[in-house]
């Protein structure tokens, strides 16, 4: 069996991920909804550096600039820097415990909001409440440990290493 | 064999050379617009994830009317057949006044319009990016959309196409901070700017002096001037007039008239006009 077909499960869950970033919620929840793109990336390149890196981060963050209407390479900035610093620290990072892990997690989703932030500034579109603007990281955080165990189960399965 | 200790310098390059790309293309895309074949490729990806986004509130409303009773259906069939009958006899009305105002105008030798035609479009339940004021709408370049297309709802101006894929399209609504659309006055003929706040409910009209003549409940229309979206389409009433002691322009604000938040099916507007003619 071809052993790049092992990876399908890689697009899955970006496939789910983008699915998530684009369901409709509540004018209210909207401001909340996490970075799930991020999150899942942040977990592919933490388990599988080598397969993937802050190349295909930068993509898929390309793919929720166009999903999302934003400026064409602004997320994908975002996912790569957060990649880089993943892909840069993952064998320290890969032995925290899962509450360390967590804490890392919204660093990392508050550089990229706040990359985002500058260049929706610059383009005139910063929103009015910045403690909201990052509500998205807090919630990320709390979603991190779920994440990490889901995807590790299902890596775990498909003998990915 | 993998080596347990790897260079950082490659990644480190490998980053700035995605940073580096990343700007360019933000560049490209915010002040030349030259990335729309690559927009339009990825969107054509997406596009399977979106239409599963959208098929629980296609099948809500599906649901709805499925098992609607006969009653409310009768009710509304009604409703509609009289609101028909109204709106036909009105129609009538302006089809006289529509030969009428192109024989004066023939008569003044000034160019008229030729009439727009329009394509009803759904929006697709699908949440974009929460800063920006967009839609995203079921068709695309497929349907002849094209970037800059004005996009009204049943009761006045909505926004306009930024971006088109092949079977979607990106509307930015008359509200976003970015948007800015030439106006008039309906009662004064007093010639001004729509810019949206970032709030669907509030739009901010610009550079009107303290002195105009300017009134709550004053509706404002497209002026055509900025030839993008047709002449006398309705845009907004204006709701607060402010006129700040020692300042050059009043702040005014109104209320769009469409259903900017709420409509779930919009028009798109092909719109013609004849080439002025020279002498």
């Amino acid at each position: 069996m071809n052993s790049w077909l092992r990876y399908w499960v890689i697009p899955a869950s970006f496939a789910m991920a983008l699915m998530l970033t684009m369901l409709p919620l509540p004018a209210w929840a909207q401001p909340y909804r996490p970075d799930w793109v991020a999150l899942v990336a942040l977990y592919w390149v933490l388990a599988l550096p080598r397969v993937f890196g802050i190349g295909l981060s930068w993509c898929c963050g390309l793919l929720v600039d166009v999903a999302q209407g934003a400026l064409l390479g602004q997320h994908a900035l975002g996912m790569a820097v957060i990649g880089y610093f993943a892909h840069r620290f993952h064998q320290r990072i890969r032995v925290y415990p899962l509450a360390q892990q967590s804490l890392l997690v919204l660093v990392l989703l508050c550089v990229k909001l706040t990359i985002v932030l500058w260049i929706n500034g610059i383009t005139g579109h910063a929103p009015d409440n910045m403690l909201l603007y990052y509500a998205p990281a807090l919630i990320g955080m709390l979603l991190w440990p779920w994440i990490f165990t889901l995807l590790r189960d299902v890596r775990r399965r498909q003998k990915l290493r | 064999m993998q080596p347990l200790f790897q260079q950082a310098t490659g990644i480190t390059l490998r980053l700035v050379l995605l940073g580096a790309l990343s700007v360019s293309i933000m560049t490209l895309d915010h002040r030349f617009d030259h990335m729309h074949f690559v927009r339009e490729q990825i969107s054509l990806l997406i596009y399977p994830l979106q239409i599963l986004v959208d098929l629980p509130a296609r099948l809500g409303t599906w649901g709805a009317s499925a098992i609607s009773s006969q009653r409310t259906l009768l009710d509304e069939n009604e409703r509609l057949r009289s609101e028909g009958t109204l709106m036909r006899a009105q129609l009538q009305k302006l089809a006289a006044l529509e030969t009428e105002n192109a024989r004066l105008r023939d008569l003044l030798g000034s160019s008229s319009k030729v009439g727009d035609s329009v394509l009803v479009a759904a929006l697709l339940a699908v949440d974009l990016d929460p800063y920006r004021q967009q839609v995203l709408i079921n068709k695309g370049a497929r349907h002849n959309v094209y970037t800059g297309q004005p996009v009204i709802d049943a009761s006045g101006v909505m926004g306009q196409i930024i971006h088109t894929g092949t079977f979607t399209s990106t509307a930015l609504l008359i509200s976003d901070p970015s948007h800015a659309l030439p106006v008039q006055v309906d009662r004064t003929g007093l010639r001004t700017i729509v810019t949206g706040t970032g709030n669907p409910n509030r739009l901010e009209l610009r550079f009107i002096p303290t002195t105009a003549d300017i009134e709550v409940d004053d509706t404002v229309f497209t002026s055509g001037l900025g030839g993008r979206f047709p002449p006398n389409y309705p845009v907004a009433i204006v709701s607060s007039v402010e006129r700040p002691r020692g300042q050059a322009f009043a702040r005014v604000f109104a209320t769009p008239t469409a259903r900017i938040d709420r409509s779930r099916e919009v028009l798109l507007v092909w719109h013609q006009t004849e080439p002025l003619q020279s002498e």
